[in-house]
Protein backbone atom coordinates (compact mmCIF):
# COMPACT_ATOMS: atom_id res chain seq x y z
CA UNK A 1 0.00 0.00 0.00
CA UNK A 2 1.45 3.30 -1.02
CA UNK A 3 -1.30 5.59 0.24
CA UNK A 4 -3.26 5.20 3.44
CA UNK A 5 -6.83 4.03 2.90
CA UNK A 6 -9.27 6.92 3.14
CA UNK A 7 -11.30 5.21 5.85
CA UNK A 8 -8.40 5.67 8.30
CA UNK A 9 -9.58 9.28 8.52
CA UNK A 10 -12.81 8.08 10.10
CA UNK A 11 -13.69 6.99 13.61
CA UNK A 12 -16.90 5.90 15.26
CA UNK A 13 -17.22 8.37 18.12
CA UNK A 14 -20.75 7.67 19.30
CA UNK A 15 -23.13 4.74 19.38
CA UNK A 16 -26.80 4.65 20.29
CA UNK A 17 -29.70 2.29 20.30
CA UNK A 18 -33.41 2.62 20.89
CA UNK A 19 -35.57 0.24 22.79
CA UNK A 20 -35.33 -3.12 20.98
CA UNK A 21 -38.04 -5.76 21.09
CA UNK A 22 -40.85 -7.71 19.55
CA UNK A 23 -44.00 -5.85 18.51
CA UNK A 24 -43.19 -2.63 20.32
CA UNK A 25 -45.94 -0.85 18.42
CA UNK A 26 -43.81 2.31 18.16
CA UNK A 27 -43.27 4.27 14.99
CA UNK A 28 -40.03 3.96 13.05
CA UNK A 29 -39.24 7.68 13.29
CA UNK A 30 -39.84 7.58 17.05
CA UNK A 31 -37.34 4.74 17.45
CA UNK A 32 -34.87 6.41 15.10
CA UNK A 33 -34.87 9.70 16.94
CA UNK A 34 -34.33 7.87 20.22
CA UNK A 35 -31.30 6.04 18.81
CA UNK A 36 -29.89 9.15 17.12
CA UNK A 37 -30.11 11.32 20.22
CA UNK A 38 -28.48 8.49 22.20
CA UNK A 39 -25.60 8.30 19.72
CA UNK A 40 -25.07 12.08 19.56
CA UNK A 41 -25.00 12.30 23.34
CA UNK A 42 -22.71 9.30 23.57
CA UNK A 43 -20.25 11.07 21.27
CA UNK A 44 -20.25 14.11 23.50
CA UNK A 45 -21.80 16.18 20.73
CA UNK A 46 -25.01 18.10 20.24
CA UNK A 47 -27.21 17.96 17.17
CA UNK A 48 -25.74 21.29 16.05
CA UNK A 49 -22.45 19.43 15.51
CA UNK A 50 -24.01 16.89 13.15
CA UNK A 51 -23.46 17.92 9.54
CA UNK A 52 -23.92 14.59 7.78
CA UNK A 53 -26.68 11.99 7.73
CA UNK A 54 -26.81 8.55 6.14
CA UNK A 55 -28.93 5.44 6.25
CA UNK A 56 -29.54 2.06 4.72
CA UNK A 57 -31.69 1.41 2.70
CA UNK A 58 -33.63 4.65 2.52
CA UNK A 59 -37.39 5.03 2.75
CA UNK A 60 -39.89 2.83 1.03
CA UNK A 61 -37.80 -0.19 0.15
CA UNK A 62 -38.64 -3.80 0.75
CA UNK A 63 -41.53 -5.24 2.67
CA UNK A 64 -43.36 -3.51 5.45
CA UNK A 65 -41.25 -2.43 8.40
CA UNK A 66 -37.99 -3.11 6.55
CA UNK A 67 -36.76 0.30 5.50
CA UNK A 68 -37.32 2.70 8.39
CA UNK A 69 -37.52 6.43 7.78
CA UNK A 70 -35.51 8.10 5.03
CA UNK A 71 -32.96 10.81 5.70
CA UNK A 72 -35.33 13.71 4.88
CA UNK A 73 -37.68 12.63 7.68
CA UNK A 74 -34.89 12.27 10.20
CA UNK A 75 -33.21 15.49 9.12
CA UNK A 76 -36.45 17.36 9.59
CA UNK A 77 -37.32 15.67 12.89
CA UNK A 78 -33.97 16.78 14.33
CA UNK A 79 -33.75 20.03 12.31
CA UNK A 80 -30.26 19.15 11.16
CA UNK A 81 -28.24 21.46 8.90
CA UNK A 82 -26.46 19.01 6.61
CA UNK A 83 -23.42 19.36 4.41
CA UNK A 84 -23.79 15.79 3.19
CA UNK A 85 -26.62 13.23 3.17
CA UNK A 86 -27.09 9.82 1.63
CA UNK A 87 -29.49 6.91 1.70
CA UNK A 88 -29.55 3.85 -0.50
CA UNK A 89 -29.64 0.09 -0.70
CA UNK A 90 -26.98 -0.78 -3.28
CA UNK A 91 -23.38 -1.26 -2.22
CA UNK A 92 -21.49 -3.10 0.47
CA UNK A 93 -24.57 -4.53 2.20
CA UNK A 94 -26.17 -2.72 5.12
CA UNK A 95 -22.92 -1.07 6.19
CA UNK A 96 -22.73 0.74 2.87
CA UNK A 97 -24.11 3.75 4.72
CA UNK A 98 -21.24 3.61 7.22
CA UNK A 99 -18.68 3.19 4.45
CA UNK A 100 -20.16 6.17 2.64
CA UNK A 101 -19.95 8.21 5.83
CA UNK A 102 -16.28 7.27 6.28
CA UNK A 103 -15.49 8.41 2.76
CA UNK A 104 -17.53 11.57 3.25
CA UNK A 105 -15.59 12.66 6.31
CA UNK A 106 -12.29 11.66 4.67
CA UNK A 107 -13.19 13.77 1.64
CA UNK A 108 -14.10 16.74 3.79
CA UNK A 109 -17.76 16.67 2.82
CA UNK A 110 -18.80 16.46 6.46
CA UNK A 111 -17.24 16.37 9.92
CA UNK A 112 -19.69 14.33 12.01
CA UNK A 113 -22.05 11.99 10.16
CA UNK A 114 -24.99 10.41 11.92
CA UNK A 115 -25.69 6.96 10.43
CA UNK A 116 -28.73 4.92 11.37
CA UNK A 117 -30.65 1.76 10.52
CA UNK A 118 -34.20 1.22 11.74
CA UNK A 119 -36.52 -1.77 11.48
CA UNK A 120 -40.09 -2.28 12.64
CA UNK A 121 -40.50 -5.69 11.04
CA UNK A 122 -41.87 -7.34 14.17
CA UNK A 123 -44.75 -4.91 14.54
CA UNK A 124 -45.40 -4.93 10.79
CA UNK A 125 -45.38 -8.72 10.54
CA UNK A 126 -47.63 -8.93 13.57
CA UNK A 127 -50.23 -7.28 11.35
CA UNK A 128 -49.52 -8.88 8.01
CA UNK A 129 -47.42 -11.98 8.69
CA UNK A 130 -43.86 -12.57 7.50
CA UNK A 131 -43.68 -12.33 3.75
CA UNK A 132 -41.14 -13.35 1.23
CA UNK A 133 -39.08 -10.71 -0.50
CA UNK A 134 -41.45 -10.70 -3.45
CA UNK A 135 -44.09 -9.08 -1.33
CA UNK A 136 -46.91 -7.89 -3.49
CA UNK A 137 -45.26 -7.96 -6.87
CA UNK A 138 -43.94 -5.26 -9.09
CA UNK A 139 -46.68 -4.93 -11.62
CA UNK A 140 -49.62 -6.59 -13.22
CA UNK A 141 -49.67 -8.12 -16.65
CA UNK A 142 -51.04 -11.62 -16.22
CA UNK A 143 -54.45 -12.58 -17.49
CA UNK A 144 -55.38 -13.96 -14.09
CA UNK A 145 -55.09 -10.58 -12.43
CA UNK A 146 -52.27 -11.70 -10.15
CA UNK A 147 -49.19 -9.51 -9.91
CA UNK A 148 -46.30 -10.46 -12.19
CA UNK A 149 -42.60 -10.18 -11.46
CA UNK A 150 -39.56 -9.03 -13.37
CA UNK A 151 -35.83 -8.68 -12.64
CA UNK A 152 -34.25 -11.37 -10.48
CA UNK A 153 -37.55 -12.34 -8.86
CA UNK A 154 -38.88 -13.77 -12.13
CA UNK A 155 -36.22 -16.48 -11.88
CA UNK A 156 -37.07 -17.53 -8.33
CA UNK A 157 -40.69 -16.79 -7.45
CA UNK A 158 -42.32 -19.16 -9.99
CA UNK A 159 -40.66 -22.02 -8.13
CA UNK A 160 -41.76 -20.92 -4.69
CA UNK A 161 -38.27 -19.66 -3.88
CA UNK A 162 -39.88 -16.64 -2.33
CA UNK A 163 -37.53 -15.66 0.44
CA UNK A 164 -33.82 -15.14 0.98
CA UNK A 165 -33.99 -18.21 3.23
CA UNK A 166 -34.66 -20.33 0.12
CA UNK A 167 -31.77 -18.81 -1.79
CA UNK A 168 -29.38 -19.11 1.17
CA UNK A 169 -30.55 -22.68 1.84
CA UNK A 170 -29.11 -23.53 -1.59
CA UNK A 171 -25.74 -22.33 -0.28
CA UNK A 172 -26.15 -24.35 2.90
CA UNK A 173 -27.08 -27.57 1.07
CA UNK A 174 -24.19 -27.13 -1.34
CA UNK A 175 -21.92 -26.93 1.73
CA UNK A 176 -23.49 -30.11 3.09
CA UNK A 177 -22.53 -31.74 -0.19
CA UNK A 178 -19.03 -30.30 -0.64
CA UNK A 179 -17.85 -30.01 2.95
CA UNK A 180 -20.02 -32.36 4.99
CA UNK A 181 -21.68 -29.53 6.90
CA UNK A 182 -23.98 -30.91 9.61
CA UNK A 183 -27.03 -29.56 11.42
CA UNK A 184 -25.08 -29.87 14.66
CA UNK A 185 -22.52 -27.45 13.26
CA UNK A 186 -25.22 -24.97 12.25
CA UNK A 187 -26.68 -25.41 15.72
CA UNK A 188 -23.38 -24.32 17.25
CA UNK A 189 -23.83 -20.88 15.70
CA UNK A 190 -27.41 -20.57 16.93
CA UNK A 191 -26.64 -21.86 20.43
CA UNK A 192 -23.60 -19.57 20.75
CA UNK A 193 -25.81 -16.62 19.84
CA UNK A 194 -28.43 -17.62 22.38
CA UNK A 195 -25.86 -18.08 25.12
CA UNK A 196 -24.53 -14.58 24.51
CA UNK A 197 -28.04 -13.14 24.26
CA UNK A 198 -28.73 -14.40 27.76
CA UNK A 199 -26.21 -11.75 28.87
CA UNK A 200 -27.73 -8.98 26.75
CA UNK A 201 -30.73 -7.27 28.38
CA UNK A 202 -31.83 -5.91 24.97
CA UNK A 203 -31.83 -9.28 23.21
CA UNK A 204 -35.22 -10.51 22.04
CA UNK A 205 -34.65 -14.23 22.80
CA UNK A 206 -32.92 -14.96 26.11
CA UNK A 207 -34.20 -18.38 27.20
CA UNK A 208 -31.50 -21.05 27.06
CA UNK A 209 -31.45 -23.15 23.88
CA UNK A 210 -30.21 -26.75 23.85
CA UNK A 211 -29.09 -28.82 20.90
CA UNK A 212 -32.34 -30.78 21.31
CA UNK A 213 -34.34 -27.54 21.11
CA UNK A 214 -32.52 -26.69 17.89
CA UNK A 215 -32.91 -30.11 16.30
CA UNK A 216 -36.61 -30.28 17.09
CA UNK A 217 -37.43 -26.84 15.68
CA UNK A 218 -39.57 -26.81 12.56
CA UNK A 219 -37.81 -26.81 9.22
CA UNK A 220 -38.16 -23.63 7.13
CA UNK A 221 -36.12 -24.44 4.02
CA UNK A 222 -33.85 -27.44 4.47
CA UNK A 223 -31.28 -27.66 5.92
CA UNK A 224 -32.25 -24.40 7.64
CA UNK A 225 -34.74 -24.58 10.50
CA UNK A 226 -36.48 -21.84 12.46
CA UNK A 227 -33.44 -21.27 14.71
CA UNK A 228 -31.17 -20.77 11.68
CA UNK A 229 -33.20 -17.66 10.82
CA UNK A 230 -32.85 -14.33 12.56
CA UNK A 231 -35.61 -12.88 14.69
CA UNK A 232 -37.60 -9.95 13.25
CA UNK A 233 -37.70 -7.15 15.77
CA UNK A 234 -38.33 -3.46 16.20
CA UNK A 235 -35.42 -1.19 16.95
CA UNK A 236 -33.05 1.46 15.70
CA UNK A 237 -29.28 1.69 15.90
CA UNK A 238 -27.32 4.86 15.26
CA UNK A 239 -23.64 5.70 15.19
CA UNK A 240 -21.66 8.89 14.72
CA UNK A 241 -18.80 8.74 12.22
CA UNK A 242 -16.36 11.59 12.78
CA UNK A 243 -13.21 12.78 11.06
CA UNK A 244 -10.23 11.67 13.15
CA UNK A 245 -9.07 15.28 13.44
CA UNK A 246 -12.38 16.16 15.11
CA UNK A 247 -12.86 13.36 17.60
CA UNK A 248 -14.84 15.04 20.37
CA UNK A 249 -13.98 14.99 24.03
CA UNK A 250 -15.97 12.06 25.31
CA UNK A 251 -16.19 9.55 28.12
CA UNK A 252 -15.42 6.77 25.61
CA UNK A 253 -12.46 5.98 23.39
CA UNK A 254 -13.21 6.34 19.69
CA UNK A 255 -13.30 3.25 17.50
CA UNK A 256 -11.05 3.85 14.52
CA UNK A 257 -11.98 2.51 11.11
CA UNK A 258 -8.92 0.60 9.99
CA UNK A 259 -10.20 -0.88 6.74
CA UNK A 260 -13.42 -1.50 4.87
CA UNK A 261 -14.19 -4.34 2.48
CA UNK A 262 -16.48 -3.46 -0.39
CA UNK A 263 -15.45 -5.57 -3.37
CA UNK A 264 -17.75 -7.66 -5.55
CA UNK A 265 -15.68 -9.40 -8.20
CA UNK A 266 -18.11 -12.21 -8.93
CA UNK A 267 -21.45 -11.82 -10.64
CA UNK A 268 -23.92 -9.82 -8.53
CA UNK A 269 -26.40 -12.65 -8.42
CA UNK A 270 -27.98 -15.05 -5.94
CA UNK A 271 -27.94 -17.96 -8.40
CA UNK A 272 -25.20 -17.25 -10.99
CA UNK A 273 -22.28 -16.55 -8.61
CA UNK A 274 -19.21 -18.61 -9.50
CA UNK A 275 -18.92 -20.29 -6.10
CA UNK A 276 -22.25 -21.13 -4.50
CA UNK A 277 -20.59 -21.98 -1.19
CA UNK A 278 -19.61 -18.38 -0.48
CA UNK A 279 -20.65 -15.46 -2.73
CA UNK A 280 -19.89 -11.79 -2.13
CA UNK A 281 -18.43 -12.29 1.36
CA UNK A 282 -15.37 -13.82 -0.27
CA UNK A 283 -14.65 -10.67 -2.28
CA UNK A 284 -15.52 -8.10 0.38
CA UNK A 285 -13.29 -9.79 2.95
CA UNK A 286 -10.39 -10.20 0.54
CA UNK A 287 -10.56 -6.54 -0.43
CA UNK A 288 -10.59 -5.51 3.23
CA UNK A 289 -7.39 -7.40 4.03
CA UNK A 290 -5.72 -5.67 1.06
CA UNK A 291 -6.32 -2.34 2.81
CA UNK A 292 -4.63 -3.13 6.11
CA UNK A 293 -1.50 -4.47 7.74
CA UNK A 294 -3.64 -6.32 10.27
CA UNK A 295 -4.15 -10.07 9.89
CA UNK A 296 -6.97 -12.38 10.89
CA UNK A 297 -4.94 -13.48 13.94
CA UNK A 298 -5.02 -9.88 15.22
CA UNK A 299 -8.80 -9.89 15.55
CA UNK A 300 -10.06 -10.10 19.14
CA UNK A 301 -13.81 -10.13 18.55
CA UNK A 302 -15.92 -10.87 15.47
CA UNK A 303 -19.45 -9.66 14.82
CA UNK A 304 -20.44 -11.68 11.76
CA UNK A 305 -23.72 -11.35 9.95
CA UNK A 306 -26.20 -14.02 10.91
CA UNK A 307 -29.40 -13.24 9.08
CA UNK A 308 -29.09 -17.00 8.70
CA UNK A 309 -26.68 -19.10 10.77
CA UNK A 310 -24.97 -20.37 7.62
CA UNK A 311 -23.84 -16.84 6.77
CA UNK A 312 -21.68 -16.68 9.88
CA UNK A 313 -19.91 -19.82 8.65
CA UNK A 314 -19.45 -18.27 5.22
CA UNK A 315 -17.94 -15.15 6.79
CA UNK A 316 -15.58 -17.12 9.08
CA UNK A 317 -14.00 -18.65 5.98
CA UNK A 318 -14.15 -15.51 3.84
CA UNK A 319 -12.36 -13.54 6.55
CA UNK A 320 -9.64 -16.15 6.84
CA UNK A 321 -10.34 -17.41 10.37
CA UNK A 322 -10.32 -20.92 8.94
CA UNK A 323 -9.80 -22.58 5.57
CA UNK A 324 -12.51 -22.87 2.94
CA UNK A 325 -14.89 -25.62 3.93
CA UNK A 326 -13.66 -25.85 7.51
CA UNK A 327 -15.99 -23.42 9.27
CA UNK A 328 -18.33 -26.20 10.34
CA UNK A 329 -15.58 -27.95 12.25
CA UNK A 330 -14.34 -24.56 13.50
CA UNK A 331 -17.61 -23.78 15.29
CA UNK A 332 -18.61 -27.31 16.27
CA UNK A 333 -19.18 -27.59 19.99
CA UNK A 334 -19.05 -23.80 20.29
CA UNK A 335 -15.90 -23.37 22.39
CA UNK A 336 -13.84 -21.60 19.70
CA UNK A 337 -16.46 -18.88 19.15
CA UNK A 338 -17.66 -18.57 22.75
CA UNK A 339 -17.24 -15.37 24.78
CA UNK A 340 -14.22 -16.89 26.51
CA UNK A 341 -12.91 -18.62 23.40
CA UNK A 342 -10.07 -17.59 21.08
CA UNK A 343 -12.50 -15.82 18.69
CA UNK A 344 -15.65 -14.59 20.41
CA UNK A 345 -18.42 -14.31 17.78
CA UNK A 346 -21.69 -12.38 17.92
CA UNK A 347 -21.24 -11.42 21.53
CA UNK A 348 -24.63 -9.73 21.95
CA UNK A 349 -26.53 -12.69 20.53
CA UNK A 350 -26.26 -11.65 16.89
CA UNK A 351 -29.46 -11.32 14.94
CA UNK A 352 -30.47 -14.93 15.61
CA UNK A 353 -31.20 -14.19 19.27
CA UNK A 354 -30.42 -10.50 19.73
CA UNK A 355 -32.86 -9.44 17.02
CA UNK A 356 -32.64 -8.55 13.36
CA UNK A 357 -31.25 -5.04 13.66
CA UNK A 358 -29.93 -5.67 10.19
CA UNK A 359 -26.18 -5.32 10.38
CA UNK A 360 -26.07 -2.25 12.56
CA UNK A 361 -26.59 -4.16 15.80
CA UNK A 362 -23.32 -5.91 15.02
CA UNK A 363 -21.51 -2.60 14.46
CA UNK A 364 -22.90 -1.27 17.73
CA UNK A 365 -21.73 -4.34 19.62
CA UNK A 366 -18.24 -4.27 18.06
CA UNK A 367 -17.80 -0.70 19.32
CA UNK A 368 -19.16 -1.55 22.75
CA UNK A 369 -16.67 -4.42 23.05
CA UNK A 370 -13.72 -2.27 21.94
CA UNK A 371 -14.72 0.38 24.48
CA UNK A 372 -14.94 -2.20 27.25
CA UNK A 373 -18.58 -1.34 27.82
CA UNK A 374 -20.30 -4.64 27.22
CA UNK A 375 -20.90 -5.35 30.91
CA UNK A 376 -21.64 -9.03 31.66
CA UNK A 377 -20.75 -10.11 28.16
CA UNK A 378 -17.54 -8.08 27.88
CA UNK A 379 -14.77 -10.02 26.18
CA UNK A 380 -11.79 -10.27 28.55
CA UNK A 381 -8.30 -8.83 28.01
CA UNK A 382 -9.45 -5.51 26.51
CA UNK A 383 -10.05 -6.31 22.84
CA UNK A 384 -8.22 -3.99 20.49
CA UNK A 385 -9.37 -5.16 17.06
CA UNK A 386 -12.90 -6.06 16.01
CA UNK A 387 -14.23 -7.17 12.67
CA UNK A 388 -17.80 -6.57 11.54
CA UNK A 389 -19.35 -8.30 8.54
CA UNK A 390 -22.71 -7.53 6.99
CA UNK A 391 -24.72 -9.27 4.32
CA UNK A 392 -25.31 -12.55 2.54
CA UNK A 393 -25.53 -13.79 -1.02
CA UNK A 394 -24.44 -11.09 -3.46
CA UNK A 395 -24.50 -8.46 -0.71
CA UNK A 396 -21.44 -8.09 1.49
CA UNK A 397 -19.44 -5.50 3.36
CA UNK A 398 -16.87 -5.82 6.12
CA UNK A 399 -15.01 -3.48 8.38
CA UNK A 400 -12.07 -3.62 10.79
CA UNK A 401 -12.30 -1.40 13.85
CA UNK A 402 -9.53 -0.66 16.33
CA UNK A 403 -9.73 0.85 19.79
CA UNK A 404 -8.48 4.38 20.03
CA UNK A 405 -6.72 5.91 22.98
CA UNK A 406 -9.02 7.13 25.71
CA UNK B 1 -43.09 -37.34 -0.98
CA UNK B 2 -42.82 -33.74 -2.02
CA UNK B 3 -45.10 -31.64 -4.19
CA UNK B 4 -44.11 -30.52 -7.67
CA UNK B 5 -44.08 -26.89 -6.60
CA UNK B 6 -45.92 -24.28 -4.56
CA UNK B 7 -49.73 -24.34 -4.39
CA UNK B 8 -49.79 -21.36 -6.72
CA UNK B 9 -47.14 -20.24 -9.17
CA UNK B 10 -46.18 -16.60 -9.04
CA UNK B 11 -45.42 -15.75 -12.63
CA UNK B 12 -42.95 -13.62 -14.57
CA UNK B 13 -44.02 -10.49 -16.35
CA UNK B 14 -43.41 -11.34 -19.96
CA UNK B 15 -41.85 -8.77 -22.24
CA UNK B 16 -39.77 -8.71 -25.40
CA UNK B 17 -36.59 -9.61 -23.53
CA UNK B 18 -37.79 -12.80 -21.85
CA UNK B 19 -40.70 -14.08 -24.01
CA UNK B 20 -38.54 -16.71 -25.74
CA UNK B 21 -37.66 -18.23 -22.37
CA UNK B 22 -41.01 -18.23 -20.62
CA UNK B 23 -43.18 -19.20 -23.60
CA UNK B 24 -40.60 -21.29 -25.47
CA UNK B 25 -41.58 -24.39 -23.56
CA UNK B 26 -44.78 -24.64 -25.62
CA UNK B 27 -42.87 -26.98 -27.93
CA UNK B 28 -41.10 -28.72 -25.06
CA UNK B 29 -37.76 -27.01 -25.67
CA UNK B 30 -35.67 -24.98 -23.27
CA UNK B 31 -34.13 -21.87 -24.78
CA UNK B 32 -31.39 -19.43 -23.86
CA UNK B 33 -29.92 -16.45 -25.63
CA UNK B 34 -26.68 -17.37 -27.37
CA UNK B 35 -24.04 -15.05 -28.72
CA UNK B 36 -23.73 -15.47 -32.49
CA UNK B 37 -20.12 -14.39 -32.27
CA UNK B 38 -18.57 -16.30 -29.35
CA UNK B 39 -21.35 -18.88 -28.80
CA UNK B 40 -21.71 -18.09 -25.08
CA UNK B 41 -25.11 -18.68 -23.56
CA UNK B 42 -26.21 -15.45 -21.93
CA UNK B 43 -28.43 -15.67 -18.88
CA UNK B 44 -30.35 -13.76 -17.66
CA UNK B 45 -31.08 -12.16 -21.05
CA UNK B 46 -28.92 -9.11 -21.78
CA UNK B 47 -28.67 -6.61 -24.63
CA UNK B 48 -25.10 -7.65 -25.50
CA UNK B 49 -22.93 -10.64 -24.88
CA UNK B 50 -21.18 -9.84 -21.57
CA UNK B 51 -18.08 -11.72 -22.79
CA UNK B 52 -17.42 -10.27 -26.25
CA UNK B 53 -19.96 -7.43 -26.26
CA UNK B 54 -21.48 -8.55 -29.54
CA UNK B 55 -25.09 -7.47 -29.97
CA UNK B 56 -25.93 -10.51 -32.09
CA UNK B 57 -27.84 -12.56 -29.56
CA UNK B 58 -30.51 -15.04 -30.55
CA UNK B 59 -32.53 -17.64 -28.67
CA UNK B 60 -31.28 -21.18 -29.22
CA UNK B 61 -32.68 -24.47 -28.01
CA UNK B 62 -30.61 -26.59 -25.68
CA UNK B 63 -30.92 -30.27 -24.82
CA UNK B 64 -32.83 -29.60 -21.64
CA UNK B 65 -30.30 -31.64 -19.71
CA UNK B 66 -28.78 -30.26 -16.53
CA UNK B 67 -27.00 -31.30 -13.35
CA UNK B 68 -28.35 -30.58 -9.89
CA UNK B 69 -26.00 -28.07 -8.25
CA UNK B 70 -27.97 -27.64 -5.03
CA UNK B 71 -31.49 -27.88 -3.67
CA UNK B 72 -33.66 -27.10 -0.67
CA UNK B 73 -37.01 -28.41 0.52
CA UNK B 74 -39.26 -25.50 1.33
CA UNK B 75 -41.60 -26.06 4.28
CA UNK B 76 -42.63 -22.48 5.08
CA UNK B 77 -46.13 -21.46 4.03
CA UNK B 78 -45.14 -18.42 1.98
CA UNK B 79 -47.89 -19.48 -0.37
CA UNK B 80 -50.75 -20.86 1.71
CA UNK B 81 -51.79 -24.43 1.02
CA UNK B 82 -48.36 -25.53 -0.24
CA UNK B 83 -47.03 -28.94 0.62
CA UNK B 84 -43.23 -29.20 0.96
CA UNK B 85 -41.60 -28.84 -2.44
CA UNK B 86 -38.03 -29.03 -3.73
CA UNK B 87 -36.41 -25.87 -5.03
CA UNK B 88 -33.49 -26.94 -7.17
CA UNK B 89 -30.56 -25.07 -8.62
CA UNK B 90 -29.47 -26.78 -11.82
CA UNK B 91 -26.44 -26.24 -14.04
CA UNK B 92 -27.26 -26.36 -17.75
CA UNK B 93 -25.45 -29.18 -19.57
CA UNK B 94 -24.22 -27.09 -22.51
CA UNK B 95 -22.71 -24.44 -20.21
CA UNK B 96 -22.69 -25.33 -16.50
CA UNK B 97 -22.06 -21.78 -15.31
CA UNK B 98 -25.59 -21.01 -16.50
CA UNK B 99 -27.91 -22.04 -13.71
CA UNK B 100 -31.64 -22.06 -13.22
CA UNK B 101 -33.71 -22.18 -10.10
CA UNK B 102 -36.48 -24.69 -10.64
CA UNK B 103 -38.58 -27.30 -8.92
CA UNK B 104 -37.17 -30.81 -8.93
CA UNK B 105 -39.89 -33.40 -9.40
CA UNK B 106 -40.12 -37.19 -9.35
CA UNK B 107 -37.22 -37.50 -6.92
CA UNK B 108 -36.41 -37.68 -3.24
CA UNK B 109 -34.59 -34.80 -1.56
CA UNK B 110 -31.55 -36.57 -0.14
CA UNK B 111 -27.98 -35.40 -0.58
CA UNK B 112 -27.38 -37.79 -3.47
CA UNK B 113 -29.61 -35.48 -5.50
CA UNK B 114 -26.67 -33.08 -5.93
CA UNK B 115 -24.77 -34.11 -9.02
CA UNK B 116 -27.73 -36.01 -10.49
CA UNK B 117 -28.52 -35.55 -14.17
CA UNK B 118 -31.96 -34.09 -14.74
CA UNK B 119 -34.02 -33.08 -17.76
CA UNK B 120 -36.55 -30.37 -18.35
CA UNK B 121 -40.29 -30.73 -18.48
CA UNK B 122 -42.73 -27.86 -18.64
CA UNK B 123 -45.80 -26.98 -16.62
CA UNK B 124 -48.14 -24.47 -18.22
CA UNK B 125 -49.57 -21.74 -16.03
CA UNK B 126 -51.57 -19.09 -17.92
CA UNK B 127 -49.33 -18.04 -20.81
CA UNK B 128 -46.13 -19.20 -19.09
CA UNK B 129 -44.36 -22.53 -19.58
CA UNK B 130 -42.51 -23.07 -16.32
CA UNK B 131 -39.41 -25.27 -16.69
CA UNK B 132 -39.25 -28.02 -14.08
CA UNK B 133 -36.60 -30.71 -13.93
CA UNK B 134 -36.77 -34.43 -13.15
CA UNK B 135 -34.11 -37.12 -13.03
CA UNK B 136 -33.08 -38.49 -16.39
CA UNK B 137 -34.66 -41.90 -16.82
CA UNK B 138 -32.17 -44.76 -16.43
CA UNK B 139 -30.92 -46.13 -19.75
CA UNK B 140 -33.40 -48.54 -21.34
CA UNK B 141 -36.40 -47.40 -19.36
CA UNK B 142 -37.94 -45.17 -21.99
CA UNK B 143 -37.41 -42.67 -24.71
CA UNK B 144 -34.49 -40.33 -24.37
CA UNK B 145 -35.67 -37.93 -27.05
CA UNK B 146 -36.26 -34.45 -25.70
CA UNK B 147 -38.85 -34.10 -28.43
CA UNK B 148 -41.05 -36.41 -26.44
CA UNK B 149 -41.14 -34.02 -23.57
CA UNK B 150 -44.26 -32.12 -24.40
CA UNK B 151 -45.75 -29.74 -21.92
CA UNK B 152 -46.36 -31.84 -18.86
CA UNK B 153 -50.00 -31.90 -17.86
CA UNK B 154 -48.85 -31.97 -14.29
CA UNK B 155 -51.81 -31.18 -12.13
CA UNK B 156 -51.02 -30.26 -8.56
CA UNK B 157 -49.76 -33.37 -6.82
CA UNK B 158 -49.91 -35.40 -9.99
CA UNK B 159 -46.98 -37.75 -9.76
CA UNK B 160 -47.83 -39.70 -12.89
CA UNK B 161 -45.35 -38.08 -15.25
CA UNK B 162 -43.88 -40.67 -17.57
Amino acid sequence: MTTEPAERKAAITGIGQSEVGRRLGRGDLDLTVEACLDAIDDAGLTRDDIDGLATYPGAGLGTSGFAGPGTPEVQDALRLRLNWHDGGSEGAAQMRAVVAACFAVAAGAARHVLVYRTVTESTSQGVGGRKGIGGDGDGSGGSGGMPRFSGFLQWSLPFGAVSAVNWIALVAQRRVHEFGLTREQLASVAINARRNAELNPRAVYRDPMSLEDYLSARMISSPLCLFDCDAPCDGSTAIVVSHVDHVPESRHPACHVNAVGTALWGRPSWDQFDDMTTMAARDAAASMWRRTELKPRDVDVAELYDGFSILTLVWLEALGFCERGESGAFVEGGSTIALNGPLPVNTAGGQLSGGRLHGFGLIHEACLQLRGGAAQRQVAHRPEVAVVANGGGPLAGSMLLTRGIG
Amino acid sequence: MTASGPAMRLLPRIDDTNRFFWTGGADGRLRFLACASCRQLVHPPAPRCPECLSDRLDPVTVSGRATVHSFTVNHQQWIPGSEPYIVGLVAIAEQPDVRLMTNLIDCEPDDSLIGREVEVTFEQSEDVFVPLFRPVAPVGSGSDDPGDLGPANAGRGDRALS
